[in-house]
């Protein structure tokens, strides 16, 4: 293979050959887009603050001032939520992809949202769980199970998991468990006023405890998903010659998985059900940097972040007086996204 | 030879009309059945000679021919045309899964109906209106964005739950920033329940199953040819694409105006037809089977909704619930077979 390798000039594989120094101040760039969006995210919105205010709300804080209280209350929680979420929602969308080998999976269509939503309602119904706080554990709860059940129901039989098969088996049981949550919240009006506010993902009215609680996982399961670079790209040359050089398939997909799991199961738990995002960034990461897993997880660690928060910003801009949340301004630019993908993709490709 | 294939098809034709004079008993009973119990109970005889004008009886025909028939009225049509509706889509996207539940033509629906009841304050013959405007619209866009040379069914499916991953997302927009009771209001829409239907909509309804369900029989023998690939329909010398285009339109046209009538009730399309063919056997009728399966299933779904839970729920629940352990049966026997996709 490597004496076959000259110099290409096609457009299509130039950005493959590129060397890994390259690659890695490409990161470096990203960091600092990363950085300066995180600090937009603090200084706008309806209220705008100056660096000033900021540097005062933590050095020297007035608990009467209202812009310091809105930055340390408000803004800060949610921009640390918003990086450690897209972070894990990307780099769950990456796994997912590499270890179904499916180039639209991502936790929106495998209906684990819909898991989460469910939880969380059963949890107000027959618990009477109440707050951010509580669902945080439902939510984990249901995004585990609906992983396990859309990936079961999908991989039974011949060819395994395959796109369409992933993508009606998770739009089937987000049918089941809607039906399920409606039965609860068409009697019940309390969990019918929760979950509507719950089921658009957002990243308002996040608290530092929400951020507190999530965290550790998300920090985990980060961790983990860095170090599965190798075992993806084993995976994405085939059953075959992943075991033949030596993987132990079955244990391999099982970690994967899990930490699939934790890593959705946490971001949705922090700010509702996000969409789309954990598809389409990966798409972009490799677009960037080539088929190799071991590029294609940093980028996705930084560029999901970025995307995630700059929609955000973008939702606080755009509506005045209130917000568009940012499940909401994903779901509209991530949806054209995702038919451009179905459209012009070969999608056997992974 | 030639007797034997004669005998064997004499013999499937025989056990399909006797399966579909069966069906027919079936939904029949039903029907009376829904208008005889409630608050106030009516005895069978009664409800037949009221509901068909052949007595008047003051006290009794006020109970059945204007409290009960429009909702028994609204469970057979809707059933009828969601049967139809989803047989014709599974055959024509060669898929057992691909319903209009969910390749994004109800949410459509669903994001028109919405906005007209929170953002326009609407009332039902608006609500019916727009809910159909947004299925066909929502197909019609589906249809433009999976074309390519043709329509692959892969390729429509995908798009369609694209499509309604960014319907539902306005919907969660439009509901989060509602007053709590027109967003309970749009919830129970989304659900979907027969009892919501208003005359003038049931009027339509019927007179489109009327129109279309004929149609769609006469265009059957083409949808035979479709099912062999669209290589060996186009050898054969049919307009595949016309063909399809015709049945794609028949079966959204009649999604539509049920959803309109009670709003978008899942797992029928879904259900109906895989039921049916398994009833009749394979290269059986289909349309009218599938049809009378989907009546079948709505108006039980509905006596048990009202009569038997404790707490009166819109049908769409019932259905939800009882399509879920078939769901995943159906998946898991698609699989095995290879045929999922």
């Amino acid at each position: 293979m490597t004496l076959l390798e000259t110099p290409t000039t096609s457009r299509e594989t130039a950005p493959r050959h590129r060397p890994g120094s390259g690659l890695a101040a490409g990161l470096v760039v990203l960091v600092g887009v990363l950085l300066v969006v995180c600090f937009f995210s603090i200084t706008l919105g309806s209220r705008g603050v100056g660096v000033p205010t900021i540097w005062k709300a933590f050095t020297d804080f007035n608990p009467g001032s209202a812009s310091e209280t809105v930055i340390r209350e408000m803004r800060v929680p949610r921009t640390l939520i918003g990086v450690f979420a897209g972070a894990a929602l990307g780099l769950s969308g990456v796994i997912l992809q590499g270890v179904t080998r499916n180039p639209l999976a991502d936790p929106g269509i495998m209906g684990i949202n819909a898991g989460a939503a469910a939880f969380i309602v059963f949890g107000i119904m027959i618990l009477g769980v109440q707050g951010a706080i509580g669902y945080v554990w439902l939510a984990f709860l249901g995004a585990g199970v609906a992983t396990v059940t859309v990936y079961g129901i999908a991989s039974f039989g011949r060819e395994g998991a395959t796109p369409v098969k992933l993508a009606l088996a998770g739009a089937a049981v987000t049918a089941v468990l809607t039906s399920l949550t409606s039965a609860i919240i068409m009697t019940n009006v309390d969990a019918l006023n929760e979950l509507r506010f719950w089921q658009v993902g957002s990243l308002a009215g996040r608290y530092m405890p929400v951020f507190w609680q999530t965290a550790p996982f998300i920090a985990l399961g980060l961790v983990v998903a860095m170090f599965t670079g190798r075992a993806l790209n084993g995976l994405a040359l085939g059953e075959d010659l992943a075991l033949a050089l030596g993987q132990r398939l079955r244990l391999t997909r099982l970690l994967l998985f899990v930490t699939v799991a934790v890593l959705c199961g946490a971001a949705t738990a922090a700010c509702g059900p996000i969409v789309l995002v954990g598809l389409i960034v990966p798409h972009m990461a490799r677009f960037i940097c080539g088929p190799d897993y071991r590029w294609i997880l940093p980028y996705s660690l930084i560029l999901t972040p970025i995307v995630l928060l700059a929609a955000d910003i973008f939702g606080r801009l755009v509506v005045s007086p209130g917000e568009l949340q940012v499940g909401v301004v994903l779901g509209v630019i991530g949806a054209p996204a995702f038919i451009l993908l179905v459209r012009y993709r070969n999608l056997a490709e992974l | 030879m030639i007797t034997v294939v004669a005998t064997d098809r004499r013999t499937r034709r025989r056990r399909s009309s006797a399966v579909t004079a069966a069906l027919v008993a079936v939904a029949f009973a039903l029907f009376i059945l829904t208008m005889m119990i409630g608050s106030y109970y009516v005895p069978a005889w009664d409800v037949i000679t009221s509901a068909f004008r052949l007595r008047d009886e003051p006290s009794v025909d006020f109970v059945v021919r204007d409290l009960r028939l429009p909702t028994a009225t609204a469970g057979v049509a809707v059933g009828f045309a969601l049967g139809v509706s989803g047989l014709l889509f599974q055959k024509l996207l060669g898929n057992p899964l691909a319903s209009p539940d969910f390749v994004g033509i109800s949410s459509g629906a669903s994001m028109f109906a919405v906005s007209a009841i929170i953002l326009f304050g609407a009332g039902s013959s608006m609500i019916s209106a727009s809910a159909l405007a947004g299925a066909l619209v929502s197909a019609f866009i589906i249809y433009l964005l999976a074309w390519r040379d043709g329509i692959s069914g892969y390729r429509f499916v995908l798009i369609g739950i694209g499509l309604s991953q960014f319907m539902m997302s306005i919907v969660g927009y439009i509901i989060a920033r509602a007053e709590l009771y027109e967003a309970r209001q749009a919830m129970t829409w989304l659900v979907g329940t027969v009892g919501q239907a208003g005359t003038t909509e049931l009027r339509v309804l019927i007179a489109a199953l009327l129109v279309l369900v004929p149609a769609a029989l006469v265009l059957q023998r083409p949808l035979r040819v479709l099912e062999l690939g669209d290589d060996t329909a186009k050898a054969l010398g049919a307009h595949v694409e016309l063909s399809r285009l015709a049945l794609i339109g028949v079966a959204i046209v009649l999604i539509g105006f049920a959803t309109a009538v009670a709003g978008p009730i899942m797992f029928v399309a879904l259900i109906a037809g895989p039921i049916a063919q398994r009833i009749v056997g394979h290269n059986g009728g289909g349309i009218i089977a599938a049809g009378l399966v989907g009546s079948i299933i709505v108006l039980g779904a509905d006596l048990v909704a009202h009569h038997v839970v404790p707490v009166d729920l819109p049908t769409g629940v019932i259905t939800g619930i009882i399509g879920a352990p078939y769901l995943i049966w159906l998946l898991a026997t698609v699989n095995r077979e290879g045929r999922g996709g």
